[in-house]
């Protein structure tokens, strides 16, 4: 679904590219994740994925044409990214929130065609926000909130789904509620790439992952093959061990205490 | 925006208008001006209604939808509630155009609003460049902050251009720039209107984008929206507007503060809806508002831009609260 090789990337006016050479492919109907510590790359890339930055070298490909050759519409109606920060400053009832879903669809005085809603409904339905289509959007609890933006990203239409860091500010059940959907919406065939922090909870749910360091891939593959100590040691530049979670054996990274290398 | 909301605003619309026809040195019943307005009834009447207050009414009714419109695209592009085209020194730009072309001696109908638009334009860019070098236009305040250092820097601008005037143009220009719907009159206030109509379908045209935009940039670009290409288009449209008002009453501030928080408290909850509510609440409010400066120090006048901050001004420190 989305495949990018040899992606350089560089900010304007950067000496530096912030992404030097990565590849990687995020299929459908699986959750591919991309992590790695502050500065790795993992927003650059989203950002490219975002058409708001262009790659200086290599190719990021949609459905197997270039990105380049869609247009900013197509893209957002392939694939849907969720970006990591919104606050609307005017709330707005969710259903007409996740209704500009369609916007890629529609010119100016679009009305809601039957497609429209077709789409729409199986977007509710799938990210199961029903029960708050009419409450305004600055009163929803902040796991509702993302549920209701991914609602919206499934409108979209697209097979692939990008999220940027959608658990950062949740508590443990309302974060579980969104991997959860993330990993159902894989199983249904869509293709779900996630970038996180949360390495331990990607590590139980991602079906491949890429390890970025300084703009590179430092392992991408497997939970089991990417979550090793002496890779996420010196990614992370911290003492640690890998072990596995008791409940489902998953490996999980535990930092050790008081001897930074920093 | 529902049937019920459109329909109460334009009543309010209506009951200002009258208001605006009917009180003056000659008072003047409801009935007598409706009736004066089609040509009816008595001819001192006439003279008045149609001669003098209609053209004072329609500008004050064309300025108060195009402040309005202008401070509703704002807020959405820079998703900041507290926007408005003269705090953000986009009036006071378009007021710098507006003198020059009067101090070289161009004043074509038609050229005032333009001059007053490359004016209004020129202060978007340079209130967006300090901002950002201030530390970023996400930061609602430093965007406020540097709005109203260029708009004092554009009076200082127009104070040295009329430094040499002679003194009737002067005290005309003060008074303009205090804002008055005093220089009502057909030949400019059908360009004024063309301009503002025109700004106005651009913006509820481009509503949609509008409602993306409002989003943030990330959101707006994850649907497809090219960013950078719809936002230049709401600035240009919302500058048109501030433009044209101020080329027909000059600088009146914080209507086109309170009126879009007006609409999206009675419940509009699209950009078009504001949009459309704001223009119509716009234009009530700035014909009652002219009808406050013209009656409360009878025979004085006072300026209409003095009546809308003193009402704007607790208003914004209000709002100003609620912010981060």
């Amino acid at each position: 679904m989305i495949r990018v090789e040899d992606l350089v990337l560089r900010y304007p006016g950067a000496a530096e590219p912030a992404v030097r050479g990565v590849s990687f492919a995020a299929e459908a109907g699986r959750v591919t994740a991309v992590v790695g510590p502050n500065g790795s790359g993992k927003s650059t890339i989203v950002r490219a994925l975002l058409g708001r930055l262009a790659p200086e070298r290599g190719t990021l490909t949609l459905d197997g044409r270039p990105a380049g050759d869609y247009t900013r519409r197509e893209v957002a109606t392939t694939v849907a990214v969720v970006p990591q920060r919104e606050e609307p400053v005017f709330p707005m009832q969710v259903r007409d929130f996740i209704a500009l879903g369609r916007y890629p669809h529609g010119g100016a005085f679009a009305g809601r065609s039957a497609e429209d809603r077709g789409a729409i409904d199986r977007a509710v339905a799938r990210a199961d926000v029903a029960s708050f289509l009419d409450r305004p959007t600055d009163a929803l609890s902040g796991g509702e909130w993302q549920r209701v933006r991914i609602a919206r990203a499934l409108a979209q239409g697209g097979r692939a789904l990008v999220l940027d860091e959608p658990t950062t500010f949740l508590d443990i059940a309302h974060e579980m509620a969104v991997f959860e959907l993330l990993d159902t919406l894989a199983r249904g065939g869509q293709a779900v790439l996630l970038v996180s922090h949360q390495l331990n909870l990607v590590a139980r749910f991602a079906d491949h992952i890429v390890l970025l360091h300084q703009g590179r891939v430092a392992a991408s593959g497997t939970p089991d093959t990417v979550m090793r100590g002496d890779v996420l040691e010196q990614v992370y530049e911290w003492p640690l061990v890998v072990a596995r979670d008791p409940a489902v054996g998953a490996p999980v990274l535990v930092p050790l205490r008081g001897r930074g290398t920093r | 925006m529902s049937w019920r909301l459109g329909l109460a605003l334009l009543l309010a619309l209506l009951v200002a208008v009258t208001l605006g026809f009917a009180v003056g040195s000659v008072p003047l019943a409801p009935d007598v001006v409706w009736r004066a307005l089609f040509g009816a009834g008595d001819a001192s009447a006439v003279a008045i209604v149609q001669g003098l207050r209609l053209p004072r009414v329609a500008l004050g009714v064309v300025v108060g939808a195009g402040l309005a419109a202008s401070g509703t695209a704002l807020q959405a592009t820079l998703r900041n509630p507290l926007a408005e085209p003269y705090l953000l020194g986009v009036s006071g730009g378009a007021a710098v155009g507006a003198v020059l072309t009067v101090v070289f001696g161009l004043t074509a109908p038609a050229l005032l609003p333009l001059s007053a638009f490359a004016g209004a334009t020129l202060a978007v860019v340079l209130v967006l460049l300090v901002a950002r070098a201030a530390g970023g236009r996400a930061d609602p305040r430093v965007l406020l902050m540097a709005g109203v250092v260029i708009g004092a820097f554009c009076t200082a601008a127009i104070m040295v251009a009329l430094a040499t005037a002679p003194e009737n143009t002067v005290r005309g220009a003060l008074w303009w720039m205090m804002g008055s719907l005093g220089d009502a009159q057909w030949t400019s206030l059908r360009w004024i209107a063309l301009y503002v109509a025109l700004g106005l379908a651009l913006l509820i045209w481009w509503g949609r984008d509008l409602d993306v935009l409002s989003l943030g940039e990330d959101a707006a670009a994850s649907l497809g929206l090219d960013v950078e290409r719809v936002t230049r288009r709401i600035y240009l449209s919302a500058s048109l507007l501030a433009a044209a008002t101020v080329a027909g009453a000059g600088l009146i501030g914080f209507v086109g503060l309170i009126v879009p928080a007006i609409a999206r408290a009675l419940g509009t909850r699209t950009s078009r809806g504001t949009l459309i509510a704001s223009a119509l609440a716009g234009g009530a409010l700035v014909v009652a508002a002219d009808v406050v400066a013209r009656t409360v120090l009878r025979p004085t006048e006072l300026p209409l831009g003095a009546v809308t901050a003193l009402v704007g001004v607790p208003f914004f420190l209000w709002r100003l609260r609620g912010q981060r």
